[in-house]
């Protein structure tokens, strides 16, 4: 990889189309058909929505902090973890990386854009309608939903008209969803430049390519599960009640076969972002790109086959457990070889560790713990005992908050100068890691320890002796919401700043966007597309 | 900078090894409770395999990442190499994998097996999940356990008190985990758990005894355990089940058999028919209609908390089924979120029961 | 301008996509009001409903517009195609959800709660067979027969599929009397599918005591015909619209991707039919 490139980026947006329509103000957002506005607005939403969930989760820890009710009374504490969970995956970390598909598809690809610029736009409008239902249940008599994100029926049967809510919620998500997913399909599909074969593609476009897949194939049936909950709860159904031959457990099926594959929804992008950073940082070609697609792809495909690990403990035949034990084991060798290949990569690089780079390697330290945990919970007779206790909560943050999160924020400083036309803060961007990686083990390590001494999940209240635990998990989470503001603050200083960043301020960047464009990235990526080699 | 880097890395590792230091001193916080069922401490000793499998793993990964962290970095002038596959490695790290798994899955399917195997216990147990206690119904015993504790019913519902939990009173030794009425099983019997619930799915969860089982409404699932110490052990509810989930804890008193019989003896005399309530209504002849709209109408309209619905034929079924008197004694003495006499605790009897009729006929 | 069909076609700023998210957030909103028996409920849900058909109108007219400008090149359609692939996956997998639920419910929980401990202990005497309610109703009910209305509108449907495939060609050849032909015959087999299963529901409610309510069977024959006769509408509504650009003189024989979305969203829906006369109706 040859020296920086330091071009003096001209300001003045391209002029051959000065002539286009373009509102400004408010309008400007609301109406535009450009992926990197829209992608921008994802990712606004998406903090946004950090921001509110990461609220709830304060309340749960500060009810948590110590024995007794002291803070909210159960019910608003059940529903404060079903918004929690449900804001976190659908308004936090889903809608980030489809602003990250949204800016750097059509730059990688060397596109004009997305494929349906408008349906783009409704895609994003959807989000903030879905997310005002959700909001507006807290608020509702009865208030939200306390059924976990997981919205088990019958509990879901029992609920107000928060729950309709949230259901509702749900359908619009899904849309949301299926347009957004469709779009980037048909963009990676139809789209790419010329001489951008499939194998070409940065590993970025092909986590994508299959995460769309994999949205396309599980928002339906999501849908349809809580399709059968309103018609259960409002027109005499019986989907999920015995006495009219259905089954609670039918629900739980339905949801999981939606819900496994969804959390590697969550993971795959991030898959993605961290094999654009490490390859970077180390100054060497990521390794074992082919064998990284397929093992993607395998993933994706295995998720579709393991769902019911998450309902060993309903009473499953023995037989089914044993069959879901071994598929859920399999799911760690692609995975290994997806974390073998990004150590490879490292290995006799030249490595630098700006905040991008930092932010990979604590996904990658922190993501195989994860991974590892869920190996302890898919083994059947282990996971009898963790089922529902603070261990699962540990397992499935280390893997969405230290793995989809983490790389998220590697992500956004990796591409941050592209994107604005600023260099963030090094020094506050270093200091944003080290806290969160602290303060995060903090939160979420001794949960381990909770959940095997027996600490149930999903409770407000518990015995004396998980308080050291509980109280030291408060107190990191308090430093961790709290550093997340150094993150908006650093944002925000790059966005103000007047420093010009380069065209290519990582040495070792290779994509399309980095090597084809100026920075800020013109309005209109390629309007002529670029020939690949 | 480096030194910087290794302050920090120093720093973050013995935020690791404080834990470690203080595992020596109280063991049973940072892992499963003792086991006391053979299943339980396979469960033990399965996750201590896999764990120690998985520690190694990561000392592996992580070591060879470290290694390139602190010997690869451009700041001491390492030069990046260029290559970028080697098969004979990558099928390496495919096939290993795969062994070390079937390592782990061989004794976790030997401890399904024996976990599943509910066949030929010495007593079989009843227990339902209610919003939000449980109830138990001993229903066969054989061998020397035969008839001793058939038939006995009790419900076991948390005892700690709610000035505890609201901070208004010190914290009991066994705050949230005591209940009014324990199970009591035999220690050494092999007991077979029946589980349902009522409303919504519970789970019944006895960590020293490997035991944790979903009660679905509807439906029932069974469970075994064979415990080897005579003792008092203590579980929660595992499912999310409303707002009392955290509320809804399990105690088992496992009892030599001896004590057992002398204490299902006991049961069995106490307990005492249902008082009938056919007098009352019989004297009453109270407004029903006026009793129900004024009154049970609040929550039985639209179903508030799980009431069964007015005129709501599947809801009704089953409790119409349990008979008149059980459903008047509900109504009057409460039941659940079913206040005694909705709340109206200065409703005539008559009313009552007249209103319960009223229901009763309307989802008939 | 970009219209020239050598470039990607990009869409000016537009306000639809904002107005389908009012309509949807006042529908959805209102629904819930009406579902929880708020007065203002079905107001608010008719304003959704209004929105969005304004937005569907102002939406799809400015696409026709655009296709009939010619803006759209072959890199446009087959974009187009793409989508219109993976939207129908996107359907197949909702309605996979719906047949997992029956197979669900015939295999495993209704012989679950007619056998073992479940029935023992729960439902005592709870025969398992298939059609049912379940072992709490009491009601009774008669299953849908096969080979009356269904088998009928079996046919109906099938012959869709061909007349709107002979449209097709005739589009193909330039024909404008078969296409229009062959596209009327399609929304009339549509429309008479549909007056038929409302009749069938009518009779499933007044004369065989089959409503929603019945349990295993009632919830998932009516939902599953439910929603498929959900897409059967939007699809005949969708073949009115082809019908009345055909009559203006929209497409060309090769440039008509319009009409063969519709086309594939058809005979999709056909393939759910089949599905679903085995299924729920035969077997
Ligand atoms: C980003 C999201 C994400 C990811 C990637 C994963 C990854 C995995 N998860 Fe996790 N999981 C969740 C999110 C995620 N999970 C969530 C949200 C829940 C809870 C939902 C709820 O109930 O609310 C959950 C719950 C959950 C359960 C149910 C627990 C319970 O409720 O009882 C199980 C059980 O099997 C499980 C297993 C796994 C496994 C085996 C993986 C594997 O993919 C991990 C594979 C990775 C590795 C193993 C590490 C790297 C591998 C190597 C270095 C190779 C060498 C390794 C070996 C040879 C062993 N998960
Ligand atoms: C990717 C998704 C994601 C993310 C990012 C998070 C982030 C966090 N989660 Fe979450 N969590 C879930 C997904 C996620 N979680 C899911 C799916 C569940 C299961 C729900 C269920 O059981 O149904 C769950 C459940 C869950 C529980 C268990 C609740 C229970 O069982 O009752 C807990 C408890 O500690 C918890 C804590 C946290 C904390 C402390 C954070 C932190 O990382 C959040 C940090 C962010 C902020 C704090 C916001 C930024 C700062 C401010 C707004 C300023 C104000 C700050 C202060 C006053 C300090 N989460
Ligand atoms: C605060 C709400 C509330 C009010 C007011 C109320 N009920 Fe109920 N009722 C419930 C709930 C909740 C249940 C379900 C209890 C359960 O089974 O867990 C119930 C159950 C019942 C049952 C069935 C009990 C059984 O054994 O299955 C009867 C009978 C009944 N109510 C009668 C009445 C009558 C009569 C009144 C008025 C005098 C009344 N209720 C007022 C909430 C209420
Ligand atoms: Cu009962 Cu949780
Ligand atoms: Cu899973």
């Amino acid at each position: 990889m040859s020296a920086v490139i330091g071009h003096e980026h001209d300001h003045d947006h391209d002029h051959a189309h000065g002539h286009e329509y373009h509102p400004g103000g408010l309008m400007r957002w609301v109406k535009t058909t450009n992926h990197k506005d829209i992608g921008t607005m994802y990712l606004w939403f998406s903090f946004v929505m950090f921001l509110t969930g990461g609220f709830m989760a304060m309340v749960i820890r500060a009810e948590l902090f110590k024995p007794g009710m002291q803070i909210v009374n159960p019910e608003v504490f059940n529903q404060m973890t079903t918004l929690h969970g449900l804001i976190m995956v659908f308004g936090a970390i889903m809608p980030a990386f489809v602003g990250f598909a949204n800016w750097l598809i059509p730059m990688q690809i060397g596109a004009p854009d997305m494929a349906f610029p408008r349906m783009n736009n409704w895609s994003f409008w959807l989000l903030p309608p879905a997310a005002l239902l959700l909001i507006i249940s807290l608020f509702v008599p009865g208030g939200a939903p306390g059924v976990g994100w997981t919205l088990y029926a019958p509990l879901t049967v029992q609920q107000g008209m928060g729950m309709d809510l949230t259901i509702f919620a749900v359908h619009i998500l899904g849309m949301s969803s299926i347009m957004g997913s469709i779009n980037i399909v048909t963009t990676i599909l139809n789209l790419r430049a010329p001489g951008m074969t499939l194998m070409k593609m940065p590993l970025f476009v092909w986590t994508w390519l299959i995460t769309a897949y994999l949205l396309i194939a599980v928002m339906p049936v999501f849908a349809g599960a809580v399709t059968m909950t309103l018609t259960d709860r409002h027109f005499g159904t019986h989907f999920f009640n015995a006495a009219g031959g259905g089954d609670p457990v039918l629900y739980q099926h339905i949801f999981w076969f939606f819900g496994h594959p969804e959390v590697y929804i969550i993971a795959i992008p991030a898959f993605g972002v961290v094999s654009q950073v490490i390859p970077a940082f180390s100054r060497k070609p990521l390794f074992g790109y082919t064998s990284m697609v397929y093992a993607v792809a395998s993933i994706a495909i295995l998720s579709f086959l393991v769902w019911a690990h998450h309902m060993y403990t309903t009473g499953l035949p023995v037989t089914a457990q044993l069959y879901y034990m071994y598929a859920t084991m399999l799911i760690a060798v692609p995975t290994g070889v997806k974390v073998f290949n990004w150590v490879a990569t490292m290995w006799k690089g030249s490595l630098t560790f700006e905040t991008p780079m930092l932010f990979s390697l604590g996904f990658l330290f922190l993501f195989t713990i994860g991974g590892f945990s869920g190996l302890v919970l898919s083994i059947v007779p282990v996971d009898i005992q963790l089922q529902d206790t603070y261990y699962v909560v540990a397992h499935f943050h280390y893997v969405m908050v230290a793995g989809a999160l983490f790389s998220a924020f590697a992500g956004i400083y990796f591409w941050l100068p592209k994107w604005t036309g600023h260099m963030y803060d090094e020094t506050l961007g270093k200091v944003h890691f080290w806290l969160s990686f602290i303060f995060f083990n903090m939160i979420f390590f001794v949960q381990h320890f909770l959940g095997l001494a027996g600490m149930p999940r999903r409770v407000p209240d518990y015995a004396p002796q998980f308080t050291d635990f509980n109280m030291i998990s408060s107190i990191g989470a308090f430093g961790f919401g709290l550093s997340q503001l150094l993150f908006l603050y650093v944002v925000i200083k790059t966005i103000r700043s007047h420093e010009p960043a380069p065209q290519k301020p990582w040495e070792g960047a290779d994509s399309l966007e980095w090597t084809h464009l100026p920075t800020p990235a013109p309005y209109h990526s390629f309007v002529t597309p670029p020939t690949v080699k | 900078m480096i030194k910087t880097l290794f302050q920090k890395i120093g720093a973050g590792a013995l935020t690791m090894l404080v834990p470690g230091m203080l595992w020596a001193q109280d063991r049973a916080k940072w892992n499963f409770q003792e086991p006391h069922t053979s299943v339980a401490r396979e469960m033990y000793d399965l996750h201590t395999i896999v764990l120690v499998i998985c520690v190694v793993i990561c000392v592996g990964v992580f070591g060879a990442m470290v290694y390139s962290i602190v010997y690869h970095r451009k700041s001491i002038g390492h030069k990046a190499a260029h290559f970028h596959e080697n098969t004979t490695v990558e099928i390496l790290w495919t096939v290993i994998p795969i062994f070390i798994l079937i390592g782990m899955a061989l004794p976790a399917t030997k401890s399904v097996l024996a976990m599943r195997d509910t066949s030929s216990p010495d007593m079989t147990i009843k227990v339902t999940g209610y919003q939000w206690k449980w109830g138990y119904e001993y229903l066969k015993g054989e061998g020397d356990l035969a008839g001793i504790a058939d038939g006995v019913q009790l419900f076991s519902v948390l005892s700690t008190p709610r000035e505890q939990i609201y901070g208004n009173e010190p914290k009991g030794e066994n705050y949230l985990l005591e209940v009014d009425t324990p199970l009591v099983v035999p220690v050494g019997k092999k007991v077979r758990v029946l589980l349902t619930a009522n409303d919504v799915i519970h789970a019944w969860w006895v960590p020293a005894f490997g035991v944790k089982q979903d009660a679905v409404p509807g439906f029932i699932r069974d469970s075994w355990f064979k415990v080897d110490k005579p003792g008092i052990y203590r579980g929660q509810c595992a499912e999310l089940c409303g707002k009392e989930h955290g509320f809804m804890p399990i105690v088992v008193e496992v009892v030599e058999p001896a004590k057992f019989a002398e204490w299902a003896g006991k049961h069995k005399t106490a307990a005492a028919p249902v008082a009938s309530t056919a007098a009352v209504a019989a004297a009453g002849g109270g407004d029903g209609k006026g009793t129900y709209e004024k009154v049970c109408s609040v929550c039985h309209a639209s179903g508030v908390a799980g009431a069964p619905k007015f005129g709501d034929k599947v809801a009704w079924k089953p409790r119409i089924a349990t008979g008149a008197d059980a459903l008047h004694n509900s109504a009057l003495k409460g039941k659940n979120a079913m206040p005694p006499k909705g709340g109206m605790a200065d409703l005539p009897d008559g009313d009552v029961v007249a209103a319960v009729d009223y229901m009763m006929k309307a989802a008939k | 301008m970009l219209s020239q069909s050598t470039s990607y076609y990009l869409p000016e700023p537009s306000h639809w996509p904002v107005v389908g998210s009012c309509a949807l957030f006042l529908m959805t909103f209102g629904g819930v009001l009406w579902m929880n028996e708020v007065t203002a409920g079905p107001w608010v849900v008719f304003a959704g409903m209004l929105t969005l058909v304004y937005m569907m109108f102002g939406w799809f007219g400015t696409v026709i517009r655009e296709s009939e400008g010619g803006k759209y090149n072959k890199q446009v359609d087959l974009s187009f195609r793409w989508s219109m692939s993976w939207f129908i996956f996107s359907e197949v997998m909702f309605f996979a959800a719906f047949f997992g639920a029956l197979f669900y419910m015939r295999v495993l929980s209704v012989p679950g709660l007619g056998s073992g401990d479940t029935m023992e202990q729960l439902w005592p005497g709870f025969v398992a067979q298939w059609p049912v309610s379940g072992p709490g109703i009491e009601e009774k009910f008669t299953s849908m027969g096969a080979w009356g209305i269904p088998a009928i509108n079996t046919l109906i449907l099938l012959t869709s599929g061909v007349t709107v495939t002979w449209a097709h060609w005739a589009l193909k050849k330039n024909n404008r009397t078969q296409l229009i032909a062959g596209l009327a015959v399609t929304v009339a087999l549509g429309i008479l599918f549909l007056t038929l299963q409302a009749y069938e529901y009518v009779h499933a409610y007044h004369e065989l005591g089959l409503t929603l309510g019945m349990g295993a069977y009632g919830a998932t024959f009516f939902m599953l015909t439910g929603f498929h006769g959900f897409h059967v509408t939007i699809g005949t509504i969708m073949l009115i619209v082809i019908l009345g650009r055909s009559i203006a003189g929209h497409f060309t024989a090769d440039h008509h991707f319009a009409f063969e979305g519709v086309s594939w969203y058809w005979h999709f829906v056909d393939v759910v039919w089949l599905l679903l006369f085995v299924l729920v109706y035969w077997l």
